[in-house]
């Protein structure tokens, strides 16, 4: 299966096809084909996941080795390395258990002797080196250059097949309830299987440009499900926002992707970039360069502060789209895109070295400012938007900090209970009449959708952080990898404190849903009752997972008698270890766990949960109405409600100038300036032609003609009076030509 | 052998001169000259063809001066007696005014006339005494009607054929032009 | 006798020809002009064939052929000119006038 990965993105765009094409005539109205598909993609993911598990359980010796199942038409990294002999000690031929290759690589990889660099120094460490695997097909050859289109196997891309296609799966069950009779039913599950589709090709890409295009698709997918009624205008509003924010974005990717390629060397392959990045052949200045570009992109894609803007509006959209796209997967192809390209950043920012890099920066101030809007929101959704993006601030921020592994786990641990989150809102609004407003319209709900309280409790504890549960495993690793406090790097302390300040304000605004929505007694105008088991068999799913989840990485420190073989075990099938990711000598470290950082963050989560419920329980007086009794605070409210400003600053007056002022001088400068030279052009030639007809053709041309003409009809005219018609008049001329001649002819020639 | 008669020669001693011959030629020259003067000038349009006939028959004597007698009387019959009669009868059929008429001429074109012809005769005449200065008449060549004769049923065979044909010609197209239709 | 005499009497008549040709108003005495000059070119040929040989008066006769027929088709265009006009005035004829 490993070899042959591509057949989960296949599953999924033929369900497209399928679905689209005969979905309408199908029982069911096209969700059984996208069910099938994806419930096939998942199991394969699953199998995948296996056969990689067991993969990463074998170890090999010597770099080379590890590089085998590299296809060399994709990437050259395992032919340089063989040129360069990067093998060690010499003893790997033999030793390459299961590395299953048609031997294109394995001749060359065992007959070269000595190795230096990275990969002796690996093979001393005891680490064991991550064999991806690189399968490639040629796609077109443009300008001398071979582009490839092909699948990279290794432990981020399996990590997310398997998430991809677990949420997608719950959530296609979820919307046969949900969306039910809806007027695109089958459109929409055709565009449910075409999100997953594009998110398996753009995590499986081993190369940059197809990972543009998986990009580009599933922005595409977006704007088509958040549009997804777009006869109201508010929807395709919402839906054409985020398109067109991601765009902004999107030019950072292009010119990110370029510059690699012409600083790597003219490659696209990812390993071949990563590996040149980490051995130090592409300068750091152009590593910057190319990572602050790829940053533009992550904001855009990944919400993160100035350009989340398009994630609440995002909102508009169906619910398990939300739960889909903007919680678990599609905000994450930013994260998943630093983290593939790794190198590039930790060497262009130096995040091994320095204190302070733009990742770090941009992580966590969206981790702080995002959560800290989540606090005026009446909607439900728009507060668990606002989540998403503080927790992706959270996950970019880990990356900032040198914190791979850390990140990913996190994105992990999210996708959970993010979505269980997202689903428990819908399964409130699917009992209150498609409504979302949590202070109007709901309240109590505890009483009569027991299940979807007990889910949505528990994944906002897990997101809260509170010990056992997923959210705090992964939560604590980022913290710790910021090494405040002196802690492991000692170097990113001001993030930490963000980052806490944020993890607050996550379980103060989750607390306010919880009490909105659950508690209290009902506001609302309806009879709600529990949602029936399509919605809620998934949100158990998720809910289970949001609490089992953590124990995938424990920390060292932590086992508490577990087996060894238990701790990290997330980080030993996922990070990668090899030429082409940091390792030691780059100054990439991992944090240890710490006991005190640990109690202080659940010490953090815990005073979210508890001061909020004070104050809604009107044990804390002197808060209430705080915002309108102080003016600073009423003025930082509708800071906060006016969402910083940022809307207002994009739609009136970068928009604004544009479309009026920038436009009509435009318009102006078209009209005047180049139509005016256009047309001055075309009236001066006209003119020229004018003068030049009157003066030149009709006076010069035609005067002479006309004069001609003129001239022969007076001389004719003259002439003709010689002829008088008498015939004793020619004779006579005649004669007396004819006489004179003949005396010419005498005289000269006779003599 | 009356042209032999006429040509009879006075010898000196270092040339031959013949008398008689010389004597007709002048008295015929003069008087063609005269007549022919009077064609091309006379106010009576009978009196011009009259004239013409005495033109006409001096050539005729010309011709006997130079030994060609079969030509002469040629002349004498084709010319004044079919010829001159046919000017005759265009005159009657005409019905050109008889007597004095004063509107035979176009006085205008009288002086350009003059020149005109003195110019030619100017010319003709330098060059005619440029070139034969004192040449003799030799009579050397064979002059018979024999070899006239001879020449033409031999050598011009068909010039003299052609001839014929046209004078066939122009019979049929004096006819077809002439008659009523 | 010198030759000469004979050429240019037949120079003369050709020159009163000419004067004829060019004066006089009446078709019929353009004709007569135009006799004496066949004539007086007739006295220059045999004038010629008595130096030469007797092609000369071959030549006259053809000439004297030739004139006869001129003169027949001559006089009958001068004819239909009168049928047509009533008057044989050459200066009338002025049709090609230009």
């Amino acid at each position: 299966m490993l070899h042959h990965v591509w057949i989960i993105p296949a599953l999924c765009a033929l369900s497209f096809v399928l679905t689209l094409m005969f979905g309408k005539r199908t029982p069911g109205r096209g969700h059984w084909i996208g069910i099938t598909f994806v419930t096939a993609a998942f199991v394969l993911s699953l199998v995948t996941a296996g056969q990689w598990i067991q993969r990463s359980g074998d170890h090999v010796e010597t770099q080379a080795q590890a590089l085998a199942d590299v296809d060399p038409s994709c990437s050259t990294t395992s032919a340089e390395l063989a040129k360069s002999g990067g093998t060690d000690e010499g003893h790997g031929e033999k030793a390459a258990a299961g590395a299953a290759d048609d031997g294109h690589s394995t001749e060359a990889a065992a007959s070269e002797g000595e190795g230096h660099g990275a990969g002796a120094e690996k093979a001393e460490k005891e680490e064991h080196f991550s064999r991806p695997i690189v399968d490639c097909v040629h796609w077109f050859t443009s300008g001398g250059i071979d582009v490839t289109v092909g699948t990279m196997v290794d432990g981020q891309s399996v990590l997310m097949l398997v998430v991809v296609t677990l949420i997608s799966l719950l959530v296609h069950v979820f919307s046969t309830d949900y969306v039910g009779g809806d007027r695109r039913y089958t459109h929409y599950f055709a565009f449910l299987s075409l999100f997953t589709a594009s998110m398996l090709f753009f995590v499986l890409s081993e190369n940059t440009l197809q990972m543009i295009v998986g990009w580009e698709l599933v922005g595409v997918c977006s704007f088509a499900l958040i549009g997804h009624w777009w006869e109201e205008k508010p929807n395709s509003d919402a839906a054409l926002k985020a398109f067109i924010t991601n765009r902004v974005g999107d030019i950072g990717l292009l010119v990110g992707v370029i510059t690699l390629f012409f600083v790597s060397g003219s490659r696209f392959n990812i390993l071949d970039i990563n590996t040149a990045a980490n051995e130090g052949s592409i300068s750091h200045g152009m590593l910057r360069i190319a990572s602050i570009c790829l940053i533009a992109a992550v904001m855009s894609k990944s919400g993160q502060f100035i350009l989340h803007t398009w994630l609440p509006d995002a909102m508009a959209g169906p619910t398990p789209v939300s739960a889909l796209i903007h919680a678990a997967t599609m905000v994450v192809a930013g994260i998943y895109m630093v983290a593939r390209l790794y190198p590039v950043f930790f060497e262009g920012l130096q995040i091994g070295g320095s204190s302070v890099n733009l990742l770090v920066v941009v992580g966590s101030v969206t981790a702080l400012f995002g959560a800290l809007l989540g606090f005026v929101q009446k909607d439900i959704k728009k507060t668990l938007a606002y989540s998403t993006v503080s927790q992706l601030g959270f996950m970019v921020a880990a990356l900032g900090v040198g914190a791979w592994t850390a990140a990913l786990f996190h994105l992990f641990t999210h996708a959970m209970f993010k979505a269980c989150l997202f689903l428990g809102a819908g399964s409130l609004s699917h009992a209150n009449h498609h409504s979302f407003n949590m202070v109007d319209d709901m309240g109590g709900m505890r009483k009569v959708m027991p299940r979807t309280f007990a889910t949505y409790v528990i994944a906002a504890l897990s997101l809260c952080g509170i010990f056992p549960l997923a959210g705090f495993w992964s939560k604590d690793e980022i913290l710790a990898g910021t090494g405040g406090w002196n802690y492991a790097n000692g170097a990113y302390t001001f993030s930490m404190i963000m980052l806490l300040a944020a993890a607050f304000c996550t379980a103060a605004y989750m607390t306010r849903t919880v009490w909105y929505a659950f508690l209290g007694e009902y506001r609302g105008h309806h009879h709600p009752h529990e949602s029936g088991p399509r919605i809620t068999i998934p949100l158990i799913v998720l809910s289970v997972m949001a609490v089992i989840a953590g124990f995938a990485n424990i920390p060292e420190g932590f086992r508490m008698g577990l087996p060894a073989s238990w701790a990290l075990k997330f980080e030993h099938i996922v990070e990668p270890v090899g030429i082409f990711f940091p390792g030691k000598e780059q100054g990439f470290t991992h944090a240890e766990f710490n006991g005190k950082l640990a109690l202080v963050a659940t010490l953090v989560g815990v005073l979210g949960i508890v001061i909020p419920l004070a104050f809604y329980y009107g044990k804390l007086p002197f808060l209430v109405n705080l915002s309108s009794r102080v003016k600073f605070f009423g003025f930082l409210k509708r800071i906060l409600e006016n969402k910083y400003y940022l809307d207002w600053l994009y739609t009136d007056v970068i928009v604004g100038f544009v479309k009026l002022p920038l436009a009509k001088a435009t318009y102006w400068f078209n009209q005047n300036a180049i139509d005016g030279v256009v047309n001055g052009a075309g009236k001066s030639a006209a003119a020229t032609g004018r003068w030049v007809y009157k003066y030149i053709d009709q006076g010069v041309v035609d005067g002479t003609v006309n004069t001609i003409g003129t001239v022969a009809g007076s001389s004719g005219e003259e002439l003709r009076r010689s002829q008088t018609g008498h015939v004793q008049q020619y004779a006579a001329l005649f004669f007396a030509a004819a006489a004179l001649l003949a005396g010419v002819i005498v005289v000269v020639v006779g003599g | 052998m009356i042209g032999s008669l006429l040509a009879a020669e006075v010898c000196k001693p270092n040339e031959c001169f013949a008398v008689p011959a010389n004597i007709a030629f002048g008295i015929g020259a003069a008087f063609m000259i005269f007549s022919a003067i009077k064609v091309v000038t006379t106010k009576n349009i009978v009196h011009a063809a009259l004239y013409l006939v005495l033109v006409l028959a001096g050539v005729g004597l010309n011709f006997l001066l130079l030994q060609a007698e079969f030509l002469a009387v040629t002349q004498f019959l084709v010319y004044i007696g079919a010829i001159v009669v046919l000017f005759l009868f265009g005159i009657m059929l005409t019905r050109a005014p008889l007597g004095v008429s004063d509107d035979l001429d176009n006085p205008k074109a009288k002086v350009g006339a003059i020149a005109t012809a003195l110019i030619v005769l100017a010319v003709m005449a330098g060059s005619l005494i440029a070139s034969f200065k004192d040449t003799k008449l030799a009579f050397t060549a064979p002059n018979s009607v024999e070899a006239l004769s001879d020449s033409i049923f031999s050598q011009y065979l068909i010039p003299f054929e052609m001839v014929s044909v046209m004078l066939l010609a122009a019979l049929i197209g004096a006819i077809v032009l002439a008659r009523k239709d | 006798m010198l030759i000469n005499q004979f050429l240019l009497l037949a120079a003369v008549l050709f020159s009163i020809g000419v004067y004829g040709v060019l004066v006089r108003r009446n078709g019929v005495l353009v004709l007569m002009s135009i006799e004496l000059i066949l004539n007086a070119v007739n006295i220059n040929l045999v004038a010629f064939g008595a130096q030469h040989g007797v092609s000369g008066q071959v030549f006259a006769l053809f000439v004297i052929a030739v004139a006869a027929a001129e003169v027949g088709v001559g006089l009958a265009i001068i004819l239909l000119i009168y049928r047509n006009r009533h008057s044989i005035d050459l200066d009338e004829l002025d049709e090609l006038k230009g």
